[in-house]
């Protein structure tokens, strides 16, 4: 393909996948070894509702106010999940799984109950979300990453989900040693002075962070995918923490890249007429990597002790 | 009167030097308390057990006292400061299977979070770093594991590597929580001299202990709790049966106290 039809058809696109799946996988990473990856799932069904309230408020489908009513649904998703977990001592999972399906079930209702005909705000779209969509007009071709004029037009989820992946990176980056200690061994985390209680809470509201950035562009699926596939099939590769995010950032791109690639061209390549969902196509392609690695990862096994020495 | 004054200011004097002393810890799980407005003063440069049957707050009374839970009620000071204030001069040991082992790292990683405090968010590892963390591991007799993932290690070693890491934090006061528990007899005795070690060399050992016909051989203090405290002070005088059948009640039968050939 030349780079007067990529540039403008296929480069936002690609390269927005391949941040929302990168920032997920990031913390997912983390998530998935604290067997807390269901944040992730929860926390991209809740935003729905923040989102049809903050349109029922603003009468517009316009990005800050959306972003804002996501934020804030999963402020609250978090703070219930926290509160059920406790009052009624049980575990994290089943608190997630109370307060995000009922809160994603009140958002289906007042989507329902809304006049939302005119504007494309709709349950497929909270899934699937858009990324085909994300077209670059003013562009001719790579000269116009170049060009200042032309690059004012890129589409806004791009710059949005870059400046998102780079805040999660830095954190990452920046609470290294912290996440890995507090994850492996809580309680000596906190004999040597680590506050665990505030980490652990700002794992999730980074986590929800670059869910509700990815949510707006590509839906639900992938940001429940990528939280969770890239991390578990890199846990599989690999017997070393910094290993295992390497893995997960390759896994994340190679399923964003082949997974546009193959909804865009696979059916073609069938003889279909159609391309299908390119966000379903790369939580598919995620989830086959998973099953990749779990038959042939060097890892797939968990360690198993050997005889007392 | 005069006499209780004398005493009061003996004991305030004793907790101020101590290296771990407790006072009125209580913490509730629920509706029952755990551990109940426990007094503690441990000796500085000793060994000491914290003795007691099943679900008598033995493990407890360390988490709390430590922050790990939060207690209801009570104060800890650690040589006489709170502990926020100590905790460069605490190791803590907690019980191996409090961890997930599958955790995708190295033995030599884990000995380097306990180098955590020095090293801070961004702190480079230097040799000096590896270096000591591999010398932690040496007087463990882990040398030859570093670069093990630590889920193929067998019970006694996943132990001797939480003790490495308690000796890179190259603390005053070391807690451990069941150190002896489901480990194999080398690693015990292992563990024994490395502890009986830091003693030597002037440190304050507490472990929470289980195994009453080895208390007498590797402890100089008990400390015997069920809830409340029992008894606390040297092994001759609290390692009696009156005091172990005050804390254990019925549970311990004749046939156990003799084996521990006690008067």
């Amino acid at each position: 393909m030349s780079g007067s039809e990529f540039v403008p058809l296929s480069l936002v696109p690609m390269l927005t996948g391949i941040f929302v799946a990168v920032a997920c996988a990031l913390p997912g990473n983390f998530l998935v070894l604290r067997r807390q990856a269901l944040i992730g799932d929860a926390i991209s069904h809740v935003v729905l509702p923040g989102i049809v309230v903050a349109f029922l408020l603003t009468g517009m489908v316009t990005t800050w106010p959306m972003l804002l009513g996501a934020a804030g649904a999963s402020i609250i998703a978090v703070l219930a999940i926290e509160g059920v977990r406790r009052l009624g001592k049980i575990e994290a999972g089943a608190a997630m799984g109370v307060i995000f399906t009922a809160m994603f079930a009140g958002g289906v209702l007042l989507l329902e109950q809304s006049d939302t005909s005119n504007v494309h705000l709709d349950v497929e779209h909270a899934l699937y979300g858009n990324l085909e969509s994300l077209i670059w007009l003013d562009a001719t071709g790579w000269g116009s990453l170049l060009d200042p004029e032309a690059l004012a037009t890129i589409p806004v989820e791009l710059p949005r989900m870059a400046v998102t992946l780079l805040f999660v990176a830095l954190f990452t980056a920046l609470f290294w040693r912290p996440l890995k200690i507090s994850t492996f061994d809580e309680g000596f985390a906190r004999t040597i002075g680590m506050k665990t209680g505030p980490l652990g809470l700002g794992l999730v509201i980074v986590a929800a962070i670059a869910a509700v950035a990815a949510f707006d562009a590509v839906g639900s699926i992938i940001v429940i995918a990528m939280f969770i596939c890239p991390p578990a099939a890199a846990r599989m590769m690999t017997n070393r923490l910094e290993h295992q995010i390497a893995w997960s950032v390759l896994f994340a791109t190679l399923a964003a890249v082949l997974g546009y690639v193959l909804a865009g061209y696979g059916p073609l390549w069938i003889g279909l007429r159609d391309s299908v969902s390119a966000a379903g196509m790369i939580a598919t392609v995620s989830g086959v990597i998973l099953g990749l690695a779990a038959l042939f990862g060097p890892h797939r096994h968990r360690g198993t002790a050997a005889p007392t020495a | 009167m005069t006499l209780e004054l004398a005493s009061s200011k003996e004991t305030v004097t004793a907790r101020a030097d101590s290296p771990f002393a407790v006072r009125g810890l209580t913490v509730s799980y629920g509706q029952k308390p755990a551990v109940f407005s426990v007094d503690m003063t441990v000796e500085p440069g000793k060994m000491t057990a914290i003795i007691g049957p099943n679900g008598a707050g033995k493990s407890t009374l360390l988490k709390a006292a430590l922050g790990i839970l939060t207690p209801l009620a009570g104060t800890v000071t650690v040589y006489g400061k709170p502990v926020e204030e100590q905790r460069h001069r605490i190791a803590y040991v907690p019980q191996r299977a409090s961890v997930d082992w599958d955790f995708p790292t190295r033995v030599i990683d884990v000995v380097l979070m306990g180098l955590y405090p020095q090293l801070g968010l961004l702190g480079r590892v230097r040799p000096v770093h590896r270096a000591r963390a591999n010398d932690c591991l040496a007087r463990v007799g882990m040398e030859d594991f570093a670069t093990r993932q630590i889920g193929q290690l067998s019970g006694g070693q996943q132990q001797r590597v939480f003790l490495a890491r308690a000796l890179a934090q190259g603390a005053d006061l070391y807690l451990l929580d069941e150190p002896f528990a489901g480990v194999d007899a080398a690693t015990e005795k292992a563990i024994i001299a490395v502890l009986k070690s830091l003693r030597d060399a002037g440190k304050t050992v507490v472990a929470v202990h289980h195994d009453l016909s080895t208390v007498a051989e590797y402890f100089d203090n008990v400390f015997l709790i069920n809830t409340h405290r029992v008894a606390e002070g040297s092994v001759a005088e609290v390692f009696q049966a009156n005091h172990l059948q005050d804390a254990y009640g019925g549970r311990l039968a004749g046939a156990q106290m003799d084996a521990l050939r006690l008067s």
